[in-house]
């Protein structure tokens, strides 16, 4: 008779509004390994849970964009400090997901710690890149700063179940938007765990929100969304025809659309690119008017 | 009333009441128009493959000024090849030598202002001192700025080498012809590619002069290309595969369609689109030049501006007191004939739009809001509409939702700063915004939180090449202007 303890396993759930719901349509379907060894049943979200995140998204974006750069930048790290404290789970998680070796999978987690990190000391940055003064023909102070769009619904890539989900979240949220983000359908785990890190790394709910299930049955009302501002379609990389679908359903209200790029090297240096897609610039004219009395002219 | 010398078009009206102007019209013998014009493809006017044309009027006359070529697929293809062709030898160029042709085309546009400035008077029917102090300037600074960038693209922070994009097909609206073409084609030229324009059906003839603007440059044949039509021209343009990129401005419906034409493909899309901007004037404003920024915010071009201060909204404190002194400023504006240097507001462009105008008008009407016009006597042709105020809008009504895209102002209170902020952001639009208060720390606060693209501290309607132009959610995405403009002609 064996003494071998049995495991708990966990109950993976979506993360919504900083809480962690079932699918409201109460569907759930089997997440295997490499092998297809079941690992879990993972809730696959429905319609309403995507027009749920996008409400608890909206909710909390004045809150996130109107924190300081410098309170953004340390929530995110504080992310990485979490990230840090849980390696061997995720690189374990990594591992089954993705069929890769532990010494792989952990290489894996370590890169997606350094990714937060990385993004995290944008927070403060980005408007000195991305903006700055004009040098107008006229007597006015005029200044261009970079805003985040809003809402940003983001089709999570397939094949890097936590780095390359990552590296398409991180730039989203650091500069101010907050996300709606579709995990990568066949390896949605260690996005469900990211969630765990982020509920507890002073992110505040509804700043990101991770549904699982299928990228185009979730993808067609995000991109139609009428309260979404833009959407990053990494996800299709494969399927042009989808990839196509939801950028004709994204024109409805001129949402910002990242188009997906070829599978790449998710290791390699991220660039500016992906913070930049999710920004507007704004320009305010300010009169300098004179130090006379003759006063200003308007 | 003794302005009454030229009845056509009329003179502009001096209310009752007021003194009156002697007529002051600027000479139409600078501009010699042809009695037609081809298309401008690959150095060359040609007509038409199919030998479609159509007219072009002066909407302050309905007099046709020329006849222009109708492009047809054809034509969109051969000015495609020939922008492709020539984009080899433009996109490999020094780019200190391709400075230097923009160099020249913006001393040739200043050399010949005065000619483009009446031509744009008459095909558009803005008044001439827009045409004269406003378009015309600013188009050759934006020649001017753009040059100097195209041999400094190595420092604009997109890449240690950034690569021209290819073709652009570019379709511009009808209210800043050779504005919109200048922000258009400047950037685009300094980055390297090379263009295929399509000018707005109603006011083509200014693209045309470009085109000779080009030969007397010596620009190498096919960099610009001109491709005068209609929807269908511009709808033929977006969608050819030759294209790389895709750069429209005019209506939020045409920019929506656009986008979903260019959807699935690589090409790259910047739109500038329509707008209801706010123009929020608190208690502590300085009234006097605040009734100068509304009437410029609404009234500049006839109101037919994507960025218009089109929505007033007043702190109801002063709402009597600032109302009663835009009225007064709004019975000293002068209509009529655009030629006139005394004229403050000239033509709607196209009978078309007047349609538009007066429908929404009379919406404002029907659903309840107060009309107010300024007595003025309207010219007997052409296609005029009466600088007017809708008293109590409310948010629900159609002037205070819809782009009205003429000289119409919606007028609506408020109490507090957030107030403001919250009906100045319930629009699916957000490309301008206003704000007029003594104090600074206000202006900063509300400009924060303001969801637009532009937004003027106590000044309205002011631009510059340097500075980035463009808008949030409906109003399209991209900027034109400054270093911002550069992107949408860069690989990067």
């Amino acid at each position: 008779m064996s003494t071998d303890r049995v495991n708990v396993l966990k109950t993976y759930k979506l993360y919504v509004g900083g809480k962690f719901p079932r699918s409201e349509s109460g569907r759930v379907y089997e997440v295997t390994d490499s092998k297809g060894n079941w690992l879990a049943n993972a809730p696959r979200s429905s319609r309403k849970d995507a027009r749920d995140a996008v409400v608890a998204a909206r909710k909390a974006f004045p809150g996130w964009s109107g924190a300081t750069a410098y309170n953004r930048g340390q929530v995110l790290y504080r992310v990485a400090e979490m990230l840090e404290g849980r390696r061997e789970q995720f690189a374990a998680e990594v591992a089954a997901a993705e069929g890769l070796s532990r010494a792989k999978a952990a290489a894996q987690v370590d890169a997606a710690i350094d990714r937060w990190v990385w993004y995290a000391g944008w927070s403060d940055k980005v408007a000195q890149i991305a903006g700055g003064a004009n040098p107008v023909a006229g007597p006015y102070f005029n200044l261009s700063t970079p805003e985040p769009t809003g809402v940003v619904a983001v089709l999570a890539p397939a094949g890097s179940s936590l780095l390359g989900l990552v590296s398409v979240v991180a730039p989203v949220i650091v500069t101010g938007n907050t996300a709606v983000v579709v995990a990568d359908e066949a390896a949605p785990l260690p996005a469900l765990s990211l969630a765990e890190v982020l509920a507890t790394s002073d992110v505040p709910g509804g700043v990101v929100n991770v549904l699982a299930g299928s990228a185009a049955e979730l993808g067609a009302p995000l991109a139609a969304h009428q309260d979404v501002n833009a959407v990053d379609l990494a996800a299709t990389a494969s399927d042009t025809g989808l990839a196509t679908e939801l950028e004709v359903a994204a024109a409805d209200n001129l949402k910002r659309v990242l188009r997906p790029a070829p599978a790449g090297d998710w290791t390699a240096d991220p660039g500016t690119g992906r913070m930049l897609a999710f920004l507007e610039t704004k320009t305010v004219w300010h009169p300098t008017g004179g130090l006379g009395a003759a006063g200003s002219s308007y | 009333m003794t302005n009454e010398s030229t009845p056509a078009t009329g003179s502009p009206a001096a209310p009752s009441g007021l003194f009156t102007y002697a007529p002051a019209p600027e000479s139409r013998a600078v501009v010699d128009i042809a009695p037609s014009y081809g298309l401008f493809v690959d150095g060359e006017f040609r007509e038409a493959a199919d030998g479609g044309v159509m007219p072009t009027l002066s909407p302050a006359t309905e007099e046709k000024l020329s006849e222009v070529a109708h492009a047809g697929a054809a034509d969109v293809d051969a000015a495609v090849r020939a922008a492709r062709t020539a984009f080899t030898g433009w996109s490999a160029l020094p780019g200190a030598e391709r400075a230097k042709y923009l160099f020249r085309i913006a001393r040739i546009v200043q050399e010949r202002s005065r000619e483009l400035a009446v031509l744009e008077t008459l095909d558009n029917g803005k008044p001439i001192k827009e045409s004269r102090d406003a378009d015309l300037p600013l188009v050759a600074a934006h020649f001017f700025y753009y040059a100097g960038w195209a041999d400094k693209l190595d420092h604009a922070g997109f890449g240690p080498s950034p690569r021209p994009v290819g073709v652009a097909a570019q379709v511009i609206p009808w209210n800043f012809p050779l504005l919109m073409l200048a922000w258009k084609i400047a950037p685009a030229l300094a980055c390297g590619n090379t263009v295929v324009l399509k000018p707005a059906e109603t006011t083509p003839l200014s693209a045309l002069f470009f085109a000779d603007i080009c030969r007397q440059a010596g620009l190498p044949r096919g960099v610009v290309n001109i491709l005068t039509g209609d929807g269908a021209t511009g709808a033929a343009l977006v969608a050819h595969d030759g294209v790389d990129k895709v750069a429209f401005t005019g209506s939020t419906a045409v920019g929506k369609e656009i986008a979903r034409t260019v959807a699935g493909t690589s090409k790259r899309l910047t739109l500038e689109l329509g707008g209801k901007g706010a123009n929020i004037v608190f208690d502590d404003a300085p009234l006097d030049q605040a009734v100068e920024g509304i009437v410029n915010g609404v009234f500049f071009n006839q109101g037919q501006v994507c960025c218009a201060g089109s929505r007033l909204l007043v702190q109801e404190s002063v709402h009597d007191e600032l109302l009663t002194a835009l009225q007064r400023r709004l019975r000293t504006l002068r209509v009529g004939d655009p030629l006139d240097k005394n004229t403050d507001v000239g033509a709607i462009n196209s009978a078309e739009q007047l349609a538009r105008i007066t429908e929404l008008a009379e919406s404002g009407e029907a659903e309840g809001a107060e009309r107010w016009s300024a007595p003025c006597e309207l010219p007997s042709r052409g296609y005029w509409f009466a600088p007017t105020l809708f008293l109590g809008v409310s948010q629900a009504h159609r002037v205070a939702r819809e782009e009205i895209f003429g000289p119409v102002l919606s007028v609506l209170t408020f109490r507090t700063p957030e107030e403001a902020v919250a009906k100045a952001n319930n629009t699916p639009y957000g490309l301008s915004a206003g704000v007029w208060t003594e104090k600074g720390s206000r202006i900063l606060a509300v400009a924060e939180r303001l969801r637009a693209g532009v937004v003027w501290a106590n000044t309205f309607n002011k631009f510059d090449p340097t500075s980035p132009f463009g808008g949030y959610r409906e109003s399209g995405f991209g900027r034109e202007g400054g270093r911002h403009g550069l992107e949408a002609y860069l690989e990067h």
